[in-house]
């Protein structure tokens, strides 16, 4: 599904990451890990090919990542709609099938209408699959954080992508909604056939569902299964530095000793050009 | 010349095509609306009315300073418009850091901006109208050629809008989305602004540089109140912009005062009524 080789990209002059390898089968579920600054964000933008490799190779589905765009679904990290936003959560679902489309947006031809009818059909089924129905109609900026991910997931699950990547969609959600939210691209990855590689700043919501983890420090990553990457003597290595890894009794992982992330590098808004 | 009313209102409506001046008037409010209707649509969701007013304000030293040193005050408008375009995308540079960030300094160059405008007119009194007319419009002396420029200028900008209409939308709502699509965002960007700035040039020319804003932001956020579904949107937002422009026209042709005044107060009552309708329907809904 997604292969990188010795992949380093170096942003403004400063290294970001380097000699990543990295192997994502199909149909796996992934988070990346990692301090402030690591570059997760960074290599979620190299799959879907909006960040070039500087050194190393990637491929996604055996090609290069700008050829197999429709295939991949992206989920930006981003800080809620503004709340005066007047479109509706079922428009914005719909952009995810034809907001890339050029051209007059009025069905003249039967073809046409026929498309747009099981274009229709498509958007509610997706929405429903992401249990949104019931505010899909209202205005995207009155909804919760929460509401707002699942309609966002929908989006990007309208096309029937392989590869859905999500960065940091559990950010500013509640706890009960980290849970839904994981619990639902679990579901959604096993029923849907998708691989679903996400970004997370806290491994717990998470620690049920994952086939893989990606830990990111130092410039370097570690991939493999939880129980091996998030140890202290992986993430110590990673660190260059003591860390510990506790657990406790209900079975949640708290990682403590991780240094400060540095305070050199720019803004993540900032990085990418 | 102030035609007055009749008891006959068939009568009063043909009086208004008797004269060509007022034709054409209705003819260029008629191109103006359609095209502010749709480009302010797309202004007032992407929260680009800041930029909107920039464009309207430089449009005042644009046309004056052409009629100073002899060119068309049209072109005046399009080249002040589309080069402030040009600028405050420029000011903007990476699109990251978003649209609405740039309003100290153009704040303060909207003050220069008025400022030039009105000494070019002190240079220059004699040729134009008046800084009332380039502030606050007119319907007088619109001619043939000028609604035929205007004409083209929608044609085109509306076709343009068109073709890119979801791509647009896309870019619109959500940058980042668009950008992972592999749409050309930054062109995007860009294209919007150049054509928000065909749109202000076009529209001050029937209601001066100040009011711009009745044709621009009026109907189209009076639409989004009534609907959020675009495609409906669009089209009653330039429902709202026809009735405001023939309203304000066929009211400023029976009276003394000007037509930027009609066209204004008739835009914010309707802008006022679709805002209480909504919050009436709100309250019934909970």
């Amino acid at each position: 599904m997604i292969e990188l080789t010795g992949a380093g990209v170096r942003l403004g002059g400063r290294g970001i990451f380097g000699d990543v390898e990295l192997r994502v089968d199909a149909g796996q579920f992934v988070a990346v890990l990692g301090p402030n600054g690591a570059g997760k964000s960074t290599l979620m933008r190299v799959i879907p090919g909006l960040v070039r490799l500087d050194t190393g190779s990637v491929a996604v589905l055996g090609r290069p990542p700008a050829q197999v765009r429709s295939a991949i679904g992206y989920l930006p990290q981003r800080h809620g709609f503004d709340p005066s936003t007047r479109i509706r959560g079922i428009d914005l679902v719909r952009l995810g099938l034809d907001g890339a489309r050029w051209g007059i947006p009025v069905a003249l031809t039967r073809t046409a209408r026929e498309r747009r009818r099981a274009e229709t059909a498509r958007v509610e089924e997706v929405i429903a699959l992401v249990g949104a129905t019931e505010y899909a109609r209202r205005p995207i900026g009155e909804l919760s954080g929460g509401e707002q991910q699942r309609l966002l997931i929908a989006q990007a699950l309208v096309r029937e992508p392989e590869l859905l990547i999500l960065d940091e969609p559990l950010d500013s959600l509640d706890l009960p909604n980290q849970a839904a939210v994981a619990g639902l691209l679990r579901r959604v990855c096993t029923t849907q056939h998708v691989s679903v590689l996400l970004v997370a700043h806290d491994v717990n919501p998470l620690l049920p569902y994952l086939d893989q983890v990606i830990y990111m420090a130092g410039g370097r990553a570690r991939s493999g299964s939880a129980d091996e990457v998030i140890t202290s003597a992986t993430l110590s290595d990673l660190y260059g530095a003591p860390i510990e890894v506790l657990q406790t009794q209900d079975g949640r992982l708290v990682v403590v000793g991780q240094p400060e992330a540095p305070h050199h590098h720019a803004p993540r808004h900032e990085l990418v050009t | 010349m102030t035609p007055s009313l009749s008891p006959d209102p068939i009568s009063d409506l043909n009086a208004l095509f008797t004269f060509p001046f007022m034709v054409n008037a209705l003819m260029a409010g008629t191109i103006v609306a359609v095209l502010a209707a749709v480009v302010g649509w797309y202004m007032v969701l992407r929260r680009q009315s800041f930029a909107g007013h920039t464009l309207s304000v430089m449009a005042f030293p644009g046309a004056a300073g052409a009629a100073l040193i002899g060119l068309p005050t049209a072109l005046g408008y399009y080249l002040a418009c589309g080069s402030a375009a040009l600028v405050m995308r420029g000011a903007r540079g990476s699109l990251r850091r978003g649209r609405g960030t740039e309003t100290a300094t153009i704040a303060t160059v909207q003050t220069v901006g008025l400022a030039a405008g009105f000494l070019f007119l002190s240079l220059n009194s004699a040729v134009l109208g008046g800084t009332e007319t380039l502030l606050f419009g007119t319907f007088l002396g619109v001619s043939r050629g000028q609604v035929l420029t205007l004409l083209l200028v929608a044609l085109a900008a509306l076709a343009l809008i068109a073709v890119a209409a979801r791509p647009l939308l896309l870019e619109t709502i959500d940058p980042e989305a668009a950008r992972a699509r592999g749409l050309p965002v930054a062109a995007l960007d860009t294209g919007f602004l150049l054509l928000l700035a065909a749109a202000v040039a076009a529209t001050s020319q029937i209601t001066g540089a100040l009011l711009v804003f009745a044709l621009l932001v009026a109907p189209a956020a009076a639409a989004q109140q009534v609907t959020m579904r675009p495609l409906p949107g669009l089209v009653l937002s330039v429902v709202f912009a026809l009735a405001i422009v023939w309203l304000g026209l066929g009211i400023a042709y029976f009276s003394i005062y000007p037509v930027g005044f009609y066209v204004t107060s008739i835009a914010f009552a309707v802008y006022l009524v679709a805002r209480v309708s909504r919050a009436m329907a709100e309250r019934r809904r909970v």
